[in-house]
């Protein structure tokens, strides 16, 4: 017996013209982990926003246990029983765990002074609760981001809401850590709330949601039991049309090697890394996060604190020294980073600036001027080569969805006409139809005889995606798997 | 593989939205762009009818001279502002190139440096450099020592002070020579030398934000550093550079001054620096960097000098001016955001 705790129909929402969200229904009911599926831009976020009261409607209904509700802020849907985890973290960095937790809602004592016992006791008892290993009294900001987002998590939690909203809430978290948040979930849903999950990662929707909601192009499609549906036909439900093949794999490994490194360190006590990178390779780097993956690549391409000098890189035959970044993108290296919108794009910048940033030099007319020519060409060319949907170059990359927002990024580097790849998180954010596309392109990449090292921490990606791959644990190369030997099991047992 | 007829994407016919979403956007664009011009030509109007004396070629030529030495600072601190940093030393900068300046270019045996007057050349080489040296020791502390902008031009702001009143012994420089006064009160074909000095180093400034690879890096030092940086950019390089140059074109400003007034007064330039931040974040430039134009940066200028100019010509109190001018800061950025919020 369950009852409905949140009904939404006919919801629809359009700014200056057009429909951001034409037909939004969704019915939550009580006990229940409800999947919110659909590309980017298929009018989830649009969807949410209203139901948080971020943003008014334009018309529809949102009930809330069989009463009418319109939230005018986030504060009144959180007093109704709604709150939400997002995306974006928003924490408070010089404040502690439990500050952040109990922020807005501080327990008071004697003349309104912050009661700081309690208030930590309580923000303890939470986290213990949720079995995640994280003391009240740290301070956020010397904290991971995986450990952030827990704290995000356990801050969304403590609410106490009825209805709980989850809108990619593994982006940042290794799978311990999303077990951990899994755990949570199957509490909540024992207690008999709900909550809606929102997530890129079918696998995840699989393994913790039992119901899902499909939008596509601003409208609901289907929604129905997980339990009846299978992977594929979730995908073509939220692409709109048939799959053949999530991963596209088209390389296949040489002999010979490209790129050697022997013994280097980095930063985050990363020690002792040695691997050979073959041309024609896609080589998984797989690890929990904090393992080290990120700095290796980081210190490959000259990036990350200087003191770390153990080691030898060669590439081509010869011995590689890159100091900064502009050595490495000249020894024909290329980095797509894990952070998009930190460390990616320029995101006050448009298109064509983007894509041309790491490639000025050879975009000038003089060695002073710029040859605006050169530089629209190559924006011309990055664009078609890969399909960025986007009205011109001069559009603002923040107004293009995440996929293509990556398809830039990776069109920065394919104009520097690098040799080598490494791809941090490629496909983080990025929805099923676009992941596919980015898969297409490393794989041509390296069949066309480039070499990809690929760092992930998502096992299927690994498992469709590489040749081969190295496993970190704690800073370490904790061994390598390949052919019938790499299996998910494997992965996280070496991983862990 | 473009023409791979599986490739998928599930976007809602982007190419549509993402055209109506630029269709807003060039009004946005056009109200960015012209916004703060349209504001200027309305005052000029409403100047022009309510004063006969407005719209005269002396007192134009006026309303530019008077705006010409806030207008190089502002220029000056555009590269600064895009670049994600803040000058607060351009003030105590002009003081200090004045008086060195000055000092080569006098020709009272009391000047601090003994033998002048030296060719006008070396005073006016001496100024610019005194000032990008100022600038270069404020960038070599925010690039290379991470100190925040706003402290490193602080400390700048009070240390040229102190170096300018200790080389004047605290005494204006008097008695400059004709040729170094020139580039105050002298003219070119009837156009004052320093609205011709303000018009090069627009053009200089325009050229480099917009036509060379180091504006492409100022802007994207700007936007974001770390982007900026795994692109193979030199942002610390960059970051030193803009204070440089900020610094140089205060030490010009400096020399316009003292050569306008006919002596080097270690007290000039006080407060300055808020005139030319006014005018750079009235011209839209965002002070969180990487977003602006030196058009921008140009037309808030001059908007601050028509208002000026106009009050003066209007008899409106000194006092009710600096209300003004301060109520004309807010309202222009509040304007801003309440775009940059609808949008």
């Amino acid at each position: 017996m369950t009852n409905v705790l949140l009904e939404v129909d006919g919801l629809r929402k359009s700014f200056g013209g057009v429909v951001a969200l034409q037909e939004g229904r969704f019915r939550l009911e009580s006990g229940s982990v409800h999947a919110l599926c659909g590309g980017n831009g298929a009018g989830k976020s649009t969807f949410l926003s209203i139901v948080m009261g971020i943003q008014p409607r334009d018309s529809g209904t949102i009930q809330l246990e069989g009463r009418d509700v319109s939230f005018a802020s986030p504060a009144e849907a959180l007093d109704a029983g709604i709150s939400i985890i997002e995306q974006e973290l928003s924490p408070v960095p010089a404040m502690t765990v439990a500050e952040n937790i109990y922020l807005g809602r501080e327990p008071v004592g004697l003349f309104g002074r912050v009661d700081f016992a309690r208030m930590n006791k309580a923000a303890g008892e939470l986290l213990d609760r949720l079995g995640f290993d994280i003391a009240p009294t740290e301070v956020m900001m010397d904290l991971t981001v995986a450990r952030m987002q827990l704290v995000e998590i356990a801050k969304a939690i403590s609410y106490d809401a009825k209805v709980i909203i989850m809108d990619e809430p593994t982006s940042a978290l290794g799978e311990a850590e999303a077990d951990h948040l899994f755990d949570a979930i199957r509490t909540m849903r024992d207690q008999g709330k709900g909550v809606i999950y929102v997530s890129h990662r079918l696998t995840e929707i699989f393994d913790i949601a039992d119901r899902y909601t499909v939008f596509r192009d601003g409208a609901f499609v289907a929604d129905g039991a997980l339990a009846d549906i299978d992977k594929t036909h979730l995908v073509e439900l939220i692409v709109g049309r048939p799959l053949t093949e999530e991963f596209v794999k088209t390389n296949a490994p040489t002999d010979e090697v490209v790129l050697s490194v022997e013994g280097i360190d980095a930063a985050h006590g990363v020690r002792d890394v040695s691997f050979d990178l073959k041309r024609g390779e896609i080589l998984g780097i797989y690890g929990l996060m904090g393992s080290g993956r990120t700095e290796v690549l980081d210190r490959l391409f000259g990036l990350g604190p200087k003191n770390h000098r153990h080691g030898r890189i060669t590439l081509g035959g010869q011995e590689l020294v890159v100091r900064d970044a502009s050595e490495a993108i000249a020894a024909g290296l290329a980095l797509v980073t894990e952070d998009r919108k930190g460390s990616g794009l320029v995101m006050t910048q448009d298109v064509r600036a983007n894509i041309c940033l790491a490639r000025l030099e050879k975009l000038s007319s003089t060695p002073l001027m710029m040859s605006p020519a050169r530089e629209t060409d190559a924006a011309r060319r990055m664009i078609d080569l890969f399909g960025i949907k986007t009205a011109s170059d001069r559009l603002g990359v923040a107004d293009l969805s995440g996929g293509n927002q990556q398809k830039v990024v990776l069109g920065k580097w394919f104009l520097t006409e690098p040799r080598i790849l490494l791809l941090d998180e490629p496909t983080r954010g990025v929805d099923v139809g676009a992941k596919r596309e980015i898969y297409s392109i490393m794989s041509d990449f390296a069949a066309q005889g480039g070499a990809v090292i690929l760092v992930s921490s998502e096992t299927d990606e690994v498992l469709g995606m590489t040749d081969r791959t190295l496993i970190m644990r704690d800073g370490r190369l904790a061994g390598e798997l390949s052919g019938d030997d790499m299996t998910a099991p494997a992965l996280l047992h070496l991983a862990a | 593989m473009t023409d791979d007829p599986a490739r998928t994407d599930p976007q809602p016919s982007p190419g549509a939205a993402a055209q109506a979403a630029s269709g807003n956007r060039s009004v946005a664009g056009f109200l960015q762009a012209y916004g703060i011009l349209i504001a200027l030509v309305v005052v000029c109007l409403g100047l022009t009818f309510l004063n006969e004396f407005f719209l005269t070629p002396r007192n134009i030529l006026n309303v530019l001279r008077q705006t010409s030495i806030n207008g190089i600072l502002a220029i000056g601190l555009t590269f600064v502002i895009l670049a994600r940093g803040i000058d607060l030393s351009v003030g105590s900068v002009v003081a200090l190139a004045g008086v060195v300046a000055a000092s080569l270019a006098s020709t009272s045996s009391t000047a601090a440096v003994a033998g002048g007057p030296y060719p006008v050349g070396l005073a006016l080489i001496a100024g610019v450099a005194v000032g990008a040296i100022c600038g270069a020791v404020s960038g070599a502390a925010v690039a290379r020592f991470n100190v925040p902008a706003f402290v490193a031009t602080l400390g700048m702001l009070s240390a040229a002070r102190g170096l300018t009143l200790l080389y004047s012994d605290g005494r204006p420089v008097p008695a400059l020579t004709d040729e170094f006064r020139w580039i105050g009160t002298g003219d070119i074909f009837g156009i004052p030398m320093p609205v011709v000095l303000f018009a090069l180093v627009f053009a200089g400034a325009w050229w480099t934000l917009t036509q060379t690879r180091f504006g492409r890096h100022v802007y994207a030092a700007g936007g974001n550093p770390h982007a900026a940086t795994v692109s193979g950019i030199n942002v610390a390089r960059i970051r030193f550079a803009v204070f440089a140059i900020s610094g140089a074109l205060a030490g010009l400003a400096g020399m316009i001054l003292a050569a306008r007034t006919g002596s080097a007064l270690p007290q000039a330039g006080v407060a300055y620096e808020l005139d030319a931040i006014a005018a750079v974040v009235i011209g839209g430039t965002s002070l969180a960097g990487g977003v602006g134009r030196v058009t921008g940066t140009l037309i808030g200028a001059l908007l601050i000098g028509v208002v000026n100019n106009g009050l003066d010509l209007m008899g409106v109190e000194s006092y009710y001016q600096l209300v003004i001018k301060g109520v004309l800061i807010v309202a222009a950025v509040m304007l801003d955001q309440t775009r940059n919020r609808r949008e």
